[in-house]
């Protein structure tokens, strides 16, 4: 069944996005990205330190896996901002997902810094896949000044909570026009599955696969959920009811 | 002269290149930025573009996260 994600006129045949943080070696990071079918993942900008380069770049060329460079770290718009237009002027893509933090406690968004700086940054060519919160009015309005993607958490980063409000999900799958990324708290293949049937066009995590205790296999059960779950959404699930109703015909 | 180089004090001659400072540090030949007083240089520029005396300089590289 061909039902590509379109990402700001971009397809991809996969509706997993990764993330590269946590992984205990490039090789174990290897496996877990060819299993779990990704197509598109984040990386991060930070100095060059005397002991050299991570390897990650070389890595996700050889696979053929486009990069995705975050602003994680950055707490301001500002700060935000400048970091897109080096990660642009470093690995020469205009797309950046969009982080801006309040705290390093619960790793939120900040609402305010985050739609500043998601505004210049569009106005300055960028295509812009923010992580948001799960508040439906934010992400609309962060769709309306040009996001290409909304991505709102499922709970706090690398908590493994999974999506602790569905109905703000499905409030934001509902409305958005352009596709919803479910970024964040994803713990195991249940809550992935649970975002696609929730509506949303892709889900994106990293700490789930690459702390699991077998990464690869993680990332393939990440794969098989995503597709599930997008299959389940696609087919329309029954309604639930109070009663039993018997499935076989009485006697 | 002295110019701050991620972070670090260092002692540069005077008309240091962006150039000079990004050999300096050891970045790669790819997936390299600099910023220089919190504004982006393009790689174009890096050899023209001299670290002032008191000067910022970041260099930047992709790393695993997210």
């Amino acid at each position: 069944m061909d039902d590509p994600l379109i990402i700001a006129g971009r397809e991809f045949r996969s509706r997993l996005i990764t993330g590269t943080g946590g992984a205990a070696n490039l090789s174990v990071l290897e496996r877990a990205l060819v299993a779990s079918g990704t197509e598109l993942t984040t990386v991060a900008m930070r100095r060059v330190d005397a002991a050299g380069q991570t390897g990650v770049l070389e890595l996700l060329r050889r696979l053929g896996i486009e990069v995705l460079p975050n602003t994680a770290g950055c707490r301001t718009s500002a700060e935000a901002v400048l970091t897109a237009q080096l990660a642009r002027e470093a690995l020469e893509t205009n797309w950046v997902k969009l982080e801006v933090v309040h705290d390093e406690e619960t790793l939120l968004p900040d609402p305010v810094e985050l739609l500043d700086a998601a505004e210049r940054l569009v106005h300055d060519g960028f295509v812009v896949l923010p992580y948001t919160s799960d508040d439906p009015v934010l992400a609309l309005k962060l769709q309306d000044i040009g996001c290409a993607t909304v991505m709102p958490l499922g709970s706090p980063i690398g908590t493994g909570l999974g999506i602790r409000n569905p109905h703000n999900i499905e409030l934001i799958t509902s409305r958005a026009s352009v596709p919803v990324v479910l970024d964040a708290g994803i713990g195991t293949a249940s809550d992935a599955a649970l975002a696609m049937e929730l509506g949303c066009s892709a889900v994106l995590l990293a700490t789930a696969v690459t702390r699991a205790q077998d990464p690869e296999r993680m990332g393939a059960a990440m794969r098989c959920a995503v597709e599930g779950g997008r299959l389940a959404r696609l087919a329309g699930r029954i309604p639930q009811r109070f009663w039993a109703q018997a499935s076989s015909p009485g006697l | 002269m002295k110019a701050q180089v991620n972070g670090t004090s260092r002692d540069l001659a005077e008309g240091t290149s962006v150039a000079a400072v990004v050999t300096l540090v050891g970045a790669p030949d790819k997936g390299v930025a600099v910023a220089l007083d919190g504004a982006v240089v393009p790689r174009a520029l890096w050899d023209r573009t001299i670290v002032p005396d008191g000067g910022v300089v970041e260099v930047l590289t992709a790393v695993q996260g997210g």
